[in-house]
């Protein structure tokens, strides 16, 4: 086969060429690609070491072109403190959903971030379960409808959402802490921009970093892809606003 | 090395220390505090790695992640603590990487008390975390021999890719007894073939305990199990005290068949002939000499400091050929030698249990316990 004379899109280097299993439209594919960028970018495939968690990315591991593990539910953040601290010279980074990360995974990531741990934690924030078809989350926004508030979320008797930069962002082990959206090509070249802010962060010893990424799940939403898009501009970034929560002053020095 | 005095909990840090310990995390809970608090000074010395975990589950999942490097790792916890992990060691064990688990355990069930038992035998050795997967399990009687198995804990974990754990009472984990330390090995990078250390100049890796295909799971439990028949072939241990010409036999583990030698040693004073079996592998159970036993002794007598866990291991292994009595206490009870000599007179007077199940004769028997 010829080569084409203008490639302009490729596979990244940090991808292994494995079909997705993710459902059309979510956006899951579009930060599995912003991370494999990053790492090529930064010339870490190597001396990565990932930790899938529980959830849709429960098959995070097929698609990265590094070593992997795989988390119990929601406890990926302490499995990459034992990888993190016998092997403090090599890149370890969580892929968490909002189940794993905000709920049961509470307590593991709370700690990771208070104790500074020198991990990156990709947070993908879309508002419900959805490996196991639709349940409300942490995260799902108030009066949503999932399958397990099938009225909607009732804050009354199903409590509020748990805005998990924002929290973190208290804790001084974290050294870079923001949140992102997926929805567009803008907010997706400032999510790339984040993504590599966080591992240079770890690169550089400078503690804990996460990026939450707003996210779509349109199979469980019951909305078309573009539909998806339009909910989380409209309905989740005025419910989790987007912006750097902790950046620290070292990290602020760094240029790319 | 010449003989120190040394804590149980204690010596079981610096012996796992010695052996090449690489990472540690844990949890605090009573009886074996001690362990994760020499530790917390002695790693950082030796510029390895230490962490007070946030919970039981975050300690195990640590020891997950840093097994998966192929660094010799161990967590440490009491019976309620252990409760919390058994998630992690299931996945641990569908993971095939090598951790060590100590359970100095205390009375149950629940929140329980802080004083010895062996109630945990049964999670340890049968039960636990979900899915079929074998585990090694050791139980040290005392702190040289707990010493002694931290070491062998660590081969045979890495040997067979598989949980070993060690299970003692709190008692071993809080007297101090004189014992000798080995030599200080140094740390090795044993380079496995499986670990997830980064694809740096090889082909990437994977560790995980997901086979979304059911036959590639029933592959891996069959693998698994492969693997735990050499397990039973290679590494049953147990002691044999006065067994060439015991009429019966006392079986007995840890602090529990520490007491009954005492016993034992009491009787033989009265010319009654018994000895004494006491595993030193409860996981891989010493079924063939307790089935070699059966075939010239006139019983079993089992205690333990539980109500009968081990006791059903005894006559799985005895098939009903001659009778087994149990003797037991709980709750974070410790037999005195003297009680387990009443029952060793009574079963030399020919009183066996054989109209029923023997736990519930020395339940009767233990009416006049509880109304003390």
């Amino acid at each position: 086969m010829n080569a084409p004379t203008n490639l302009v899109y490729e596979r990244p280097e940090g991808f292994t060429d494995t079909p997705t299993h993710y459902c059309p439209g979510c956006t899951h594919g579009v930060a599995h690609r912003l991370i494999a960028e990053v790492l090529e970018e930064m010339e870490l495939i190597p001396k990565t070491i990932g930790v899938a968690p529980v959830g849709c990315s429960v098959f995070a591991y097929n698609y990265f072109d590094t070593d992997f593990v795989e988390a119990p539910h929601g406890r990926a953040p302490a499995m990459a403190t034992g990888i993190k601290r016998v092997l403090p010279d090599r890149i370890v980074f969580t892929y968490q959903g909002d189940g794993d990360l905000a709920s049961i995974g509470m307590g593991e990531i709370v700690h990771a971030a208070a104790r500074g741990e020198n991990i990156t934690v990709i947070f993908i924030n879309n508002a419900n379960y959805g490996m196991t078809g639709g349940q409300m989350a942490p995260t799902t926004l108030p009066g949503m409808k999932t399958t397990s508030s099938p009225n909607g979320r009732d804050v009354e008797t199903q409590g509020y959402p748990i805005r998990m930069a924002e929290m973190l962002s208290t804790l001084e082990g974290v050294g870079y802490c923001v949140r992102r959206s997926l929805h567009d090509p803008k907010n997706i070249r400032l999510a790339k921009k984040a993504i590599r802010m966080a591992f240079e962060t770890q690169a550089r010893g400078l503690g804990f970093s996460m990026v939450e990424l707003l996210s779509t799940c349109p199979t469980n939403w019951g909305m078309t892809p573009v539909a998806s898009l339009k909910f989380v501009e409209e309905h989740m970034v005025p419910a989790y606003p987007l912006g750097d929560y902790k950046v620290s002053d070292a990290i602020k020095q760094v240029k790319i | 090395m010449p003989k120190e005095l040394w804590k149980g909990n204690e010596a079981i840090a610096e012996a796992a220390v010695r052996a090449g310990l690489q990472a540690y995390f844990g949890y605090p809970i009573t009886p074996q505090t001690e362990i994760l608090e020499y530790l917390s000074r002695r790693m950082p010395e030796l510029g390895r790695a230490f962490v007070q975990a946030e919970s039981e589950l975050g300690a195990i999942n640590m020891v997950y992640g840093a097994a998966c490097t192929g660094a010799r790792v161990m967590s440490t916890s009491s019976s309620p603590g252990v409760s919390l992990m058994m998630e992690g060691l299931s996945y641990i064990a569908g993971t095939e990487v090598p951790a060590v688990l100590v359970n100095v355990m205390r009375g149950g069930p629940g929140l329980g008390n802080i004083a010895p038992a062996q109630s945990d035998y049964n999670q340890a050795v049968h039960g636990g975390g979900h899915g079929d997967y074998p585990r090694i399990v050791l139980a040290p009687s005392s702190v040289q021999e707990a010493i002694d198995l931290m070491g062998l804990s660590f081969d045979l974990a890495e040997k067979y890719r598989m949980i070993c754990m060690v299970i003692l009472d709190g008692s071993i984990g809080q007297m101090m007894e004189p014992a000798e330390m080995p030599e200080m090995k140094p740390i090795v990078d044993r380079n496995f073939d499986w670990a997830t250390n980064g694809a740096i100049n090889r082909e990437r890796r994977i560790l995980s305990s997901i086979y979304i295909d059911p036959p590639a799971e029933e592959v891996a439990n069959l693998r698994l199990g492969k693997r735990w028949r050499e397990v039973q072939a290679n590494e049953v241990r147990y002691k044999e005290y006065y067994l060439d010409d015991a009429e019966f036999v006392i079986v007995g583990f840890g602090t529990a068949g520490r007491v009954a030698l005492s016993a034992v040693r009491a009787a033989r004073t009265e010319g009654i002939k018994v000895g004494l079996l006491r595993p030193i592998t409860v996981s891989p159970y010493p079924y063939q000499v307790i089935d070699q036993l059966a075939g010239r002794v006139s019983g079993f007598l089992v205690t333990e400091m539980n109500m009968g866990q081990m006791f059903d291991d005894v006559r799985l292994a005895v098939r009903g050929r001659v009778p087994v009595e149990f003797y037991g206490r709980t709750g974070g009870v410790v037999p005195f030698p003297d009680e387990i000599l009443a029952e060793i007179r009574r079963i030399a007077a020919g009183q066996w249990t054989t109209d029923r199940d023997p736990r519930d004769a020395w339940q009767a028997r233990m009416v006049s316990v509880l109304e003390r």
